[in-house]
């Protein structure tokens, strides 16, 4: 309204004139204003990675390439090694992948092929309530009552796989935690479930009618033909919709900083406490008041920043280049 | 039901045999276990925060003052959290949705082919998937370090959040609106932008705004952003501009790891208020767009 009312009073209507040769002062000075609205987050980004680089210079001067990639975290002794964060980040977000993954599809596929369209809506607005649950909520409930809900049950897997050669390597051990590396792949799971359901839904929309009827045509079963026509042609946008929801899960801060564990250690137990760069960063921050312990805080939101934007790249990349070929089909 | 005419036949065309009949029927069975998986978590969260956070909810604890851990939720309430959220989201949003509508603008109507347009919507798209945290430790390097924590600095952070969101949601909307309604203006002789801001923007502002509100929704929640940037305190702080802040979100996260039931029955009730907010923004979202979509999908 009052951006209209705005425009209105910079371009008087005279000005707009057909014989007028240069566009008038407004009409000019707003394709401006909307080019530096745009222009702003290109600043943005750029900004990020030059001022958290910049703040974070210290920890990578006396730590060394070999001191910010080594386990040995601990800071009361000036050793800030980031690599359990690294790896619990990488854990946490493959255990979410492989649990939401399947679900994520199983949805999607069901909203676009199996239940009709007017059933669709109520199911899409239920997932989008689950997108809107804000992650700290997710993390009070994990911490006050899913965790300590899962302790007894990791428990009894725990002592139950005692000895059973590949499986007690990842679920058995001592140690076992209601906040734990899995118990945060879980939460994680649940949270990215909605953002990959909706983005493999929009690729899987995509496939045409003509392909479908074609595999129906033929005799095809639904599942043979979304094997045969719907797959095939939405394998790299679901692979994209994925990668995304890889790089959500990695980032996730607050759930995870609830219900991981706090605790710096590498190991194959997904049972016993954790910790990932974005937790310690939000646990810790108020901790590290100056010198290097900040500057190692914040060079692990650079790390994340990198990796998230690496992975964001990629899967919109692959995305775009399934969208092209399946445009040109 | 379709094996009518089989008995004549030699091969039934109609009905896939038995093996391939249950695949389907398992694969199917699959998709609504998939379904059932989502509901349970979600169901559960909600009847959680619902049957906690209810008995904790009245008028004196949506205004009352915080109290000390230790006391029960009968005393006080979360006032200072309540009006942190609105006001610093509040003010996130009068910088972010401007921006973000003219940024969109900017790519669909200006841009046109051009690569700069290309890239600004390429690194929007990317910046949507730049974690929260980022935000929050962005704008400490950026301006706490200089000028302190304060309220200003998390409406910042939320507002580098929200700013993509509403780009490309802006983007898309317009993408719909029809060339023919731009060029038929045009054609009476309006210049561009008086063409953009009466014409192609009230044409697609149903979409354009529940998309903004999407975007409030999701940076009322966010909690990572504000831990560095506020710099949480326990007391109202009426002034935006400067010194510690507080808010629902982070009022949650403090009071998670506290062993009070005080403090956990504070939690609980400001983790309702807080999807309450969310649901309320959504279903606003939901009904703008029934009401003012001209150009849907």
């Amino acid at each position: 309204m009052s951006m209209t009312a705005r425009a209105d009073s910079a371009i008087p209507a005279e000005s707009a004139s057909p014989l007028t040769r240069r566009r008038p002062f407004g009409d000019r000075s707003f394709q401006v204003l909307c080019l530096a609205a745009g222009l702003l987050v290109l600043i943005i980004l750029a900004l990020i990675a030059i001022s958290m680089t910049q703040q974070s210079a210290t920890w990578f001067t006396t730590e060394g390439w070999s001191g910010v990639f080594s386990t040995d975290w601990d800071p009361a002794h000036n050793a800030f090694g980031a690599l359990p964060f690294i790896y619990g980040t990488l854990v946490t977000a493959a255990i979410a992948i492989i649990i939401a993954f399947p679900v994520s599809i199983g949805i999607s596929l069901l909203l676009t092929e199996v239940v009709p369209r007017r059933f669709a809506r109520p199911i899409v607005y239920v997932i989008d309530l689950l997108a809107v649950v804000p992650s700290v909520v997710w993390g009070l409930w994990g911490i006050l009552v899913l965790a300590p809900w899962l302790q007894g049950i990791y428990q009894s897997i725990a002592s139950g796989l005692n000895g059973v050669p590949v499986l007690s390597t990842f679920f058995g051990g001592q140690g076992v935690s209601g906040a734990s590396f899995f118990t945060a792949g879980l939460i994680l799971a649940v949270m990215i479930t909605p953002i990959v359901t909706s983005l493999s839904r929009e690729v899987i929309a995509t496939v045409p009618a003509i392909d479908r009827e074609g595999a129906y045509a033929l005799g095809a079963t639904r599942w043979e033909m979304i094997r045969g026509a719907v797959w095939p042609h939405s394998q790299a946008g679901v692979v994209g919709a994925v990668l995304l929801g890889l790089g959500r899960a990695m980032g996730e801060t607050i759930a995870a900083a609830l219900v991981i564990g706090s605790s710096a250690t590498i190991t194959t137990h997904l049972f016993n406490p954790g910790y990932s760069m974005p937790a310690v960063i939000a646990n810790e921050f108020g901790e590290a008041t100056v010198g290097v312990f900040r500057a190692a805080l914040i060079g692990m939101g650079v790390l994340l920043f990198v990796i998230t934007i690496i992975i964001n790249l990629s899967a919109r990349a692959i995305v775009d280049r399934s969208a092209r070929r399946s445009r040109g089909a | 039901m379709m094996a009518i005419a089989s008995e004549q036949q030699t091969v039934d065309l109609r009905e896939p045999s038995g093996w391939r009949r249950t695949k389907n029927q398992l694969a199917t069975v699959g998709m609504w276990i998939a379904f059932v998986v989502m509901l349970v978590p979600l169901g559960f969260v909600l009847f959680t925060v619902i049957s906690k956070g209810a008995s904790a909810i009245s008028w004196q604890f949506l205004t009352g003052s915080i109290p000390v851990n230790v006391l029960p939720v009968t005393y006080g309430g979360v006032g200072p959290a309540v009006y942190g959220t609105l006001v610093i989201t509040g003010f996130a949003s009068l910088m972010a949705i401007p921006l973000g509508i003219l940024g969109g603008i900017y790519i669909n109507e200006y841009g046109g082919n051009h690569l700069l347009a290309r890239v600004i919507n390429f690194f929007a798209d990317v910046m949507t998937g730049v974690p929260s945290i980022i935000m929050g430790l962005f704008i400490f390097t950026i301006w706490v370090l200089h000028f302190g924590y304060s309220g200003l600095a998390g409406s910042f952070a939320l507002a580098c959040l929200m700013l993509p969101i509403v780009i490309r949601s802006t983007y898309e909307m317009l993408r719909l609106v029809p060339n023919s309604l731009r060029e038929a203006s045009y054609a009476l002789g309006a210049t561009k932008a008086r063409v953009t801001l009466t014409v192609t923007l009230p044409a697609a502002i149903g979409g354009i705004v529940s998309g903004a509100l999407l975007a409030v929704a999701r940076a009322a929640g966010e909690t990572a952003p504000l831990v560095f940037t506020i710099l949480v305190t326990q007391t109202i702080n009426k002034n935006l501009f400067s010194g510690p802040n507080t808010a629902l979100s982070t009022l949650i996260f403090q009071n998670a790891t506290q062993p009070y039931t005080g403090a956990q029955a504070r939690a609980w009730g400001s983790a309702l208020t807080l999807i309450a907010i969310a649901f309320i923004l959504m279903i606003v979202a939901r009904l703008v767009t029934a009401r003012f979509a001209r150009y849907d999908h």
